[in-house]
């Protein structure tokens, strides 16, 4: 009874959502046949065709490039810190807004907690055990080991921090080191590795995340001097912003790679990956700009004429009232900028020869040992499942931060 | 309290209070400009130290700051292009950009057509159907290009094709190998065969027009697209026989092709990989676009008992086109802007030939300025092209 109540289920829905009417079934068959072969010709090429053990060989090269032996331990460190950093700052973030009534102090219980994290995290983590399944040393299995324990750790520590036991200057000490924590590290790495030694994918991340913190604040000047009542800000702004997004980025790294020393003096002239990050900074600020504008558009006169009423000044009207919302209603549109800027830093590796991980996935087939056996399809997918991986990770966390915050609903 | 106010205001001195002038330092209109002058300042300055620092580099290691370059022999040659050895970078620079046009062209249109079609098909009711198309964009859209761009190349072309003694022969219709796919192509194909095209879309348009209008008189279905391909057929056709046109067929003649047209593996692997790239982000566009369109439009072309494919065509796809034109618009200049990518591969487009340029001793800075003015003039005609478009299919409200 149940067995055929399941397969007329079965049926209807394939009735439903498969065979509709003849163009429809033909389609099904069609993409079906299409889907299976993708399928298998992804299955055959992953485990059986697919020639894996350059990656093996070569993953910390992928990693991090020639980074030198004496000093990962440098980076260890630096992971294992930044993971309880990440932790202390999601318990003390989600202290401030239980205070602040953003969020309810209701206990979760545990399970329901852990089965959040693992919906959100769970890809990342698949491909965290991935690389680690790949390594051939134990080392990077017990960075992650006490990096997960580092993590958890702070995330308990955290919430006493955003305790309103503090007081203002107790949580300013506790914001200020929060923001202190990454540039001591920067500092820490590389007084021992200087910067042009970095590679791999952790230079990909690096670059992405040094131009994206810097392209904030000056994508939102060049965005409020866009809409300024003052004529000649308005025209150097207008005229940067719309410059910019006129011409690639690629043909941009070029010229800053061969022709940015020309404009400084000889003793000031970047390094390489200086360049990269100026470039990009420069660049994604103009994007931004365009964005920010748009959400300074979005939000009703009403609230700027309201913040006017009640006394606050120009900057606090700005910095209180109208960026807050403007920032909030372009939510998706800067996470997508975010993004790209993040896959477009594979071009400082064409452009300017950044070993970062698309180059690296191109030097390791031309190995002795690897040379001519047309490898170069396994590391490209290999590297791309890396980006896909943040990439998609971050769009995630993007929709999710738009649901949290209401975009489009308040 | 009562006290201490008179003390206050013995403080201020009266002038002061009975004046109604603001001090300079207090008036908004001054604070204004000085802050202006500020901003114009700090700007003027860092381009002058810029452009000093430049001057002075420059002259330090002779180069030269003029465009005198252009006239210089280019030192290099592009194939399947009409650049002879001893022309000068100006005329590299030119075929640089036709075929930067090229790629762009034939990039916006595929990109467009198969964006529209993985849109459509991720809000298809059959769920083969919807979910292939989703996993398509979600893979691709979070991928970079450049990925996508030496994949191509490398992986594709350069390791799938065969060699072009077993050049794969699609029917005579196309010879594929690794050195390049060859297809059809006319017999001195040039502007006089774009004229006559020319000339047919414009019959074809007129002939729109007037089945609209006779459609408008009489009530009789307009038939507009039928008439439109008709005439441009019959036209194109007649100017393609009067004028004495052929087209050849590849084939394959020992370890080359002749006859049709080689179309190059650098251009073959920029051509589809900008394709399936832009396509992903064109797709979402017109999913969004469509998804915007009111709800109550679809359930009337229903009701009015459309085709699926006429409910799509008339009533949906129209009103869609109308949200998504401006991204859409954004994506066709992005697509134009990451062409320079093919400098990656070996594709002799603009980037690419400044590129060289530099490396045969041209001077980087002006090489790459003028670039970059090419670049920026040929994202403002685009724009303006879309901002025609936006215009034009905006609604007309009170």
């Amino acid at each position: 009874m149940s067995a055929t109540a399941h397969r007329s289920g079965a049926l209807v829905w394939a009735r439903r959502n498969l065979f509709r009417s003849p163009v429809d079934g033909v389609l099904s068959i069609l993409f079906g046949a299409l889907s299976l072969w993708l399928v298998y010709k992804t299955l055959s090429f992953v485990f059986v065709t697919g020639r894996w053990d350059v990656i093996r060989v070569n993953l910390r090269l992928m990693m991090i490039g020639r980074f030198p032996d004496a000093h990962v331990l440098r980076l260890a460190i630096t992971v294992v810190v930044l993971a309880a950093w990440g932790g202390f700052l999601a318990g003390f973030i989600r202290a401030r807004q239980i205070r602040s009534g953003h969020a309810s102090d209701e206990r979760v219980p545990l399970v329901a907690r852990l089965g959040d994290v693992a919906a959100r995290l769970w890809l990342p983590a698949v491909v965290v055990l991935l690389l680690l399944l790949l390594s051939s040393t134990a080392g990077p299995w017990i960075i992650v080991g006490i990096a997960i324990v580092a993590a958890i750790i702070g995330r308990l520590v955290g919430p006493f921090a955003g305790r309103p036991k503090l007081g203002p200057v107790g949580s300013g000490v506790v914001v200020a080191g929060l923001g202190a924590v990454p540039v001591a590290l920067y500092f820490y790495v590389v007084t021992a590795v200087g910067f042009d030694d970095w590679g791999g994918f952790m230079l990909n991340l690096f670059l992405a995340v040094c131009s994206i913190v810097l392209c904030f604040p000056l994508g939102i000047l060049l965005a409020l001097g866009r809409r300024s009542t003052l004529p000649l800000v308005r025209v150097v702004c207008t005229t940067y912003i719309e410059l910019v997004r006129g011409a690639p980025l690629f043909v941009l790294l070029l010229l800053a790679n061969v022709a940015l020393g020309f404009f400084v003096p000889n003793s000031l002239a970047p390094s390489t990956s200086t360049r990269a990050i100026i470039v990009f900074t420069l660049f994604t600020a103009a994007y931004m700009a365009e964005i920010v504008r748009g959400g300074l558009q979005s939000v009703p006169r009403g609230q700027i004429e309201a913040a006017k009423a009640v006394g606050l000044s120009p900057v606090r009207q700005m910095g209180y009232i109208v960026l807050p919302q403007a920032l909030r209603n372009v939510i998706p549109a800067q996470n997508g900028q975010l993004i790209s800027l993040f896959k477009d830093t594979t071009l400082a590796g064409i452009a300017m020869g950044l070993f970062e991980l698309l180059n690296v996935a191109g030097a390791i087939t031309a190995q002795p040992d690897f040379r001519g056996q047309g490898l170069i399809g396994e590391t490209i997918t290999f590297a791309a499942l890396l980006f896909w991986t943040v990439a998609f990770t971050m769009s995630r966390e993007s929709q999710r931060l738009e649901k949290r915050l209401g975009v489009g609903v308040r | 309290m009562d006290r201490r106010r008179p003390a206050l205001l013995a403080a201020v001195p009266l002038t002061a209070v009975l004046s109604t002038r603001v001090p300079l330092w207090r008036d908004v209109r001054v604070l204004k400009w000085v802050l202006q002058l500020v901003v114009v300042g700090l700007v003027v300055a860092l381009v002058i130290w810029l452009y000093g620092n430049y001057v002075e580099n420059t002259a330090e290691q002779n180069i030269p700051t003029d465009f005198g370059f252009l006239d210089n022999p280019a030192n290099f040659q592009i194939t399947g292009n009409e650049l002879g050895a001893n022309q000068p970078v100006r005329d590299a620079l030119y075929q640089g950009l036709l075929n930067t046009l090229r790629i762009s062209v034939a990039g916006i249109v595929a990109a467009t057509i198969l964006g529209t079609l993985v849109g459509i098909a991720r809000l298809s009711s059959n769920w083969i159907v919807s979910k292939l198309a989703t996993v398509y964009v979600e893979a691709v859209r979070n991928i970079p290009l450049a990925l996508f761009v030496i994949a191509g190349l490398l992986v594709v072309v350069l390791g799938v094709f065969p060699t072009i003694q077993e050049a794969w022969n699609l029917a005579g219709l196309a010879i594929i190998s690794n050195r390049g796919v060859a297809v059809p192509w006319f017999v001195g194909a040039g502007f006089g065969l774009l004229a006559i095209g020319a000339v047919a879309a414009v019959t074809a348009w007129l002939a729109a027009r007037w089945r609209s209008s006779v459609s408008d008189r009489t009530g009789v279905p307009p038939r507009s697209g039928l008439w439109a391909s008709g005439a441009f057929l019959v036209v194109f056709v007649i100017g393609w026989v009067a004028f004495g046109y052929e087209w050849t067929l590849p084939e394959l003649d020992g370890r080359q092709t002749v006859g049709g047209i080689r179309i190059d593996p650098s251009f073959f692997a920029l051509f589809f990989a900008l394709v399936i790239y832009t396509a992903s982000h064109i797709a979402e566009i017109v999913r969004g676009s469509i998804q915007a369109v009111p709800r109550g439009q679809g359930e009337a072309a229903d009701a009015v008992a459309l085709s699926g494919f006429q409910r799509m065509w008339y009533v949906i796809l129209p009103q869609a086109f109308r949200i998504g034109i401006p991204p859409i618009g954004n994506q066709h200049l992005n697509l134009i802007k990451n062409s320079s990518l093919g400098a990656a591969i070996g594709y002799y487009d603009l980037t690419l030939v400044a590129q060289t340029t530099v490396g045969n001793g041209s001077p980087a800075v002006p090489v790459f300025a003028l670039t970059m003015v090419l670049y920026i003039c040929i994202s403002l005609v685009t724009s303006l092209i879309v901002n025609y478009a936006n215009r034009r299919s905006a609604l007309v409200e009170r």
